[in-house]
């Protein structure tokens, strides 16, 4: 009989980079560093690592991992998952420990999106019939706040409004983030009055795109302390991926994201979380776009449908608020290399149940939970992590 | 009795000032204005726009034959009928031919059509025409060419005008020509070209006819026949002849200009839609010598459903005064790139295998909830075509054929992308709701951004997706458009 992943496992050490456009850094470079500060933060000797999960996108094999560190010979599997890769390769890493064959592994995302010289995401090309409507990923999310806007009667000015809460409270907890790609607050009005990159989304609604590594080194539960005195319990692990119907099924009502609700409603059933607006401390979520926010908000049962506005406009998901989300600046502050941004969102959670976010940090947190997404709202991959003390 | 049963045309949305030519150049003022293909638009797309026009309310499968005629066709080595027969889901044994190297082939291949229905070898053929010429820029002709298309289906039952005779006159002679790899019109100098060549040879063609059938100028309602590019030697022809201007079909040069092989068929479609029962009509067209035509309409003309033709689309219309997007569309210019992935490589293999899907709108409807579907994309994670699971109730290959080809539909969410490269921007891309069932995600194209609305009506449209340079393929598949 499957059982829940609750407490089985446990993360002893981090490593992140500094997110943005690192032109003078390679993905060597990202990779190490994110690799020697969570050995370093886990005290371990690279050579301890028994196994690795590496998450990149349009990757090969594992050696995009043993080859910048030169790792001796082991077992490493290449995660691939679209935007929630990392979220992927980390999970995939923690049931390994779980299933008791190996004592510590490494999971590690990364991603070197600003070498392509393009604007957005370098999305593979390949070979198709090439007759894929014209649409950029901002596009595809636009859609979403088209008809959340025409469902819930918000005119193009209203839920422009709503959804500008969105990054400004972004930019306020990136600025006090170092590691941060964009670390400067911003107004409303800069929000309402940027250029459309696609109606009706704004420059400020769209996250940033970047370079970055993160890394994990995770242990079974009963020998996390002998690593410190403060780990990070696994309380789920959960992904749902869906079956791209949106774009098929006139079902599918473009206000909500199916993949989102049903993998916050999984992960809450495997944490034992019976009401995650109360019990949930934090979220970093996947925050591509303010809608996408918007909708995971409610997704996740945050706010009740249709009332996110609400929420953001009472500042319940700033810091001071009652279930602060994004507390690191989010997606929209760190950008968005795809391979790394699940562990990004760990590492925030990670620093924040151990008291060492500095002047972000969250008033006694017992449990934090990432939402990672790949894809677009018609089709996508979901991933929900929670983890706590 | 074997005539014309149907007949359609298309004319691009967008007409552009011949004003805008003049004040970037200079030069001889041209007045009015001149149709103008939009970026998605060429020879095939207006041919095959034209051909539904004509289509409408019949059955494409008890059609025998489709007949393309342009100049300007995208391939020199590959058909291009076939894509349209492929689209209409016509039959197998469907006999297909791209007629193209003179301005006259849209008449050169009505006559064979007639000649192939007469015989007896076909019951009915479909003959399309569409022309994108262009002039070189700062001359003349690029004020003077438009962009269209007519069809006309020939067959032996409900004819509305029928045949009654023909004349053509070939004539060897390089006035004016495009050689392999010209974009651009040459002509030799003009006054040899038109006393030489359409003054004399067209007038001979019609006169053929008239002594052959025996007929004089008074017997005809209208005389139909195309204008040079130089639209001042068209009324001489006529004047000549001893025809009264009153006879003359108009030749839209003030309003869409020289569609080339095109222009003879749609102004006959134009004249047809005017026509009474009895009324004679000649029809002519030059090109390296002339073809004429003796039709006589029938009281069948009365039956024939209202067809969008020349009229409607005259009427429907966006006029610019704008030269640069001229110049974008029509590929003239090389651009600043956009700094946006490579387009994939285009595969041959996969167009093939969806050749039904993607350009016949093909889907299929669940045989045991009932549900209609479609998808001719990968979405950009995977699930192309075909459907096996049904999306509904998830039946596996529990299907029948669904056609989604000339389904209206509402948009249920859009956007206009300005990050997305366009040669239109923004790049409004729509998830639409078909009537009876069925959702799928298009480019809309010929809109007003503005306009563009959760819930408004749409129809679709064919056109051209994407060229891709490095291997040579020209793509084809459908948009959504407000309704015309």
């Amino acid at each position: 009989m499957a059982e829940s992943i609750k407490d089985k496992v446990c993360i002893v050490g981090m490593g992140c980079t500094k997110f943005g456009e690192l032109w003078d850094r390679s993905e060597t470079d990202m990779i190490v560093e994110a690799a020697y500060d969570a050995y370093e933060d886990a005290g371990i000797e690279p050579k301890d690592v028994q196994a690795a999960w590496v998450g990149v996108t349009g990757g090969m094999t594992g050696m995009a991992l043993t080859a910048p560190l030169k790792m001796q010979y082991k077992p490493v599997t290449h995660v691939e998952n679209a935007c929630a890769t990392a979220s992927d390769a980390f999970r995939n890493a923690c049931y390994a420990v779980a299933a008791g064959v190996y004592d510590i592994v490494l999971a590690l995302g990364f991603e070197k999106l600003k070498d392509s010289g393009f604007s957005g995401l370098a999305m593979a090309g390949g070979v198709s019939s090439n007759i894929v409507p014209t649409t950029s990923a901002p596009g595809m999310f636009a859609m979403l706040a088209t008809t959340y806007f025409a469902r819930y009667g918000l005119g193009p000015d209203e839920g422009k409004r709503m959804l500008a809460h969105i990054p400004v409270r972004s930019h306020h907890n990136g600025a006090l983030n170092p590691k941060a790609h964009f670390q400067r607050e911003i107004t409303m009005e800069q929000v309402l009055r940027a250029p459309i990159i696609a109606w009706p989304l704004g420059l400020f609604d769209c996250c940033g795109v970047s370079d970055g590594a993160a890394a994990a080194i995770v242990v079974r539960a009963e020998d996390a302390k002998k690593f410190r005195p403060d780990p990070v319990y696994v309380k789920s692990l959960q992904m749902c991926v869906g079956p791209a119907e949106g774009q098929m099924n006139t079902k599918y009502d473009y206000t909500h994201v199916e993949e989102t609700y049903r993998g916050g409603q999984v992960a809450y059933a495997e944490a034992g979380i019976k009401n995650p607006r109360k019990e949930i401390s934090m979220a970093e979520v996947h925050d591509c776009f303010s809608i996408t926010e918007a909708t995971i908000m409610e997704d996740l049962q945050f706010s009740p449908r249709g009332k996110v506005k609400d929420d953001l406009e009472a500042g319940t998901f700033t810091l001071e608020g009652d279930l602060p989300v994004q507390p690191d600046g989010g997606l929209k502050c760190f950008g968005h290399p795809i391979g790394a941004s699940g562990l990004r969102m760990l590492y925030e959670m990670y620093l924040q149940l151990q008291g060492k976010a500095g002047p972000r940090q969250i008033k006694n947190p017992h449990l934090g939970l990432t939402h990672n997404m790949g894809g677009q709202p018609a089709g996508c991959t979901v991933s929900v992590l929670i983890v706590g003390r | 009795m074997v005539g014309i049963t149907s007949y359609g045309a298309y004319i691009p949305l967008h007409r552009i000032e011949r004003d805008a030519f003049y004040k970037e150049w200079g030069g001889m003022p041209i007045p009015g204005e001149r149709s103008m293909a939009t970026f998605d638009e060429d020879s095939v797309t207006i041919a095959m726009e034209s051909a539904i026009d004509c289509m409408k309310g019949l059955d494409p499968k008890k059609v025998d034959g489709l007949f393309f005629a342009t100049t300007t066709s995208p391939y020199k080595e590959k058909l291009c009928a076939s894509i349209m027969a492929t689209a209409f889901d016509m039959r197998r044994d469907v006999r297909t031919m791209d007629v193209t190297g003179t301005l006259r082939v849209g008449t050169t291949a009505m006559a064979a059509a007639f000649d192939a229905v007469k015989a007896g070898s076909a019951k009915s053929i479909l003959v399309t025409t569409g022309e994108t010429r262009m002039g070189a820029p700062a001359g003349d002709f690029e004020q003077s060419v438009g962009d269209g298309g007519a069809a006309v289906l020939l067959g032996d039952k409900g004819v509305i005008a029928s045949i009654e005779g023909s004349y053509s006159v070939s004539d060897e002679f390089s006035g004016q020509w495009r050689a392999d790899g010209d974009d651009f019109i040459r002509s030799w100098e003009d006054r040899m070209v038109y006393d030489q060549g359409y003054s004399a040879v067209l007038p001979e063609a019609i006169s053929g006819l008239m002594k052959k059938y025996n007929l004089s100028p008074g017997d005809f309602a209208k005389i139909v026949y195309d204008a040079p590019l130089d639209v001042r030697r068209h009324a001489r022809v006529a004047g000549g002849l001893k025809f009264d201007a009153a006879q003359v079909q108009d030749p839209m040069f003030m309003n869409v200009g020289n569609t080339g092989a095109a222009l003879a068929m749609m102004m006959l479609v134009a004249a047809l839609e005017e026509a009474k029962p009895g009324d004679k009509i000649l029809f002519a067209s030059y090109g390296n010598g002339a073809d004429a035509f003796y039709l006589q309409v029938t009281p069948e003309i009365k039956k024939l459903k209202a067809r969008r033709g020349i009229k409607h689309h005259l009427e429907s219309k966006k006029t610019i005064n704008n030269y640069g997007t001229y110049l974008r569309w029509r590929k003239i210019l090389t651009l600043e790139r956009a700094r946006r992935p490579e387009q994939a490589a285009t595969s041959i293999v996969a167009l093939w295998r969806d050749r039904r899907i993607i350009l016949g709108l093909w889907g299929v409807k669940c045989k045991v909830c009932g549900t209609p579907q479609y998808t001719a994309t990968p979405g950009i994670m995977g699930g192309g075509p075909p459907i096996r699971i049904c999306v509904n109730c998830q039946a596996k290959d529990q299907f029948e054929d669904y056609c989604f080809l000339g389904k209206k539909a509402k948009v249920f969410s859009f956007t206009h992308d300005n990050l997305a490269d366009s040669p239109d921007p923004p790049a409004t891309v729509t998830v639409v709701d078909f009537d009876g069932g069925g959702r799928a995600a298009f480019d809309m194209t010929d809109r007003d951004p503005d306009e563009v609305k959760v819930g408004m009506p749409v129809e679709m449209t064919f056109r051209k997706l994407y060229h891709d340079p490095a291997r040579g393929v020209h793509n084809y598949f459908w948009k959504t458009r407000p309704i015309r």
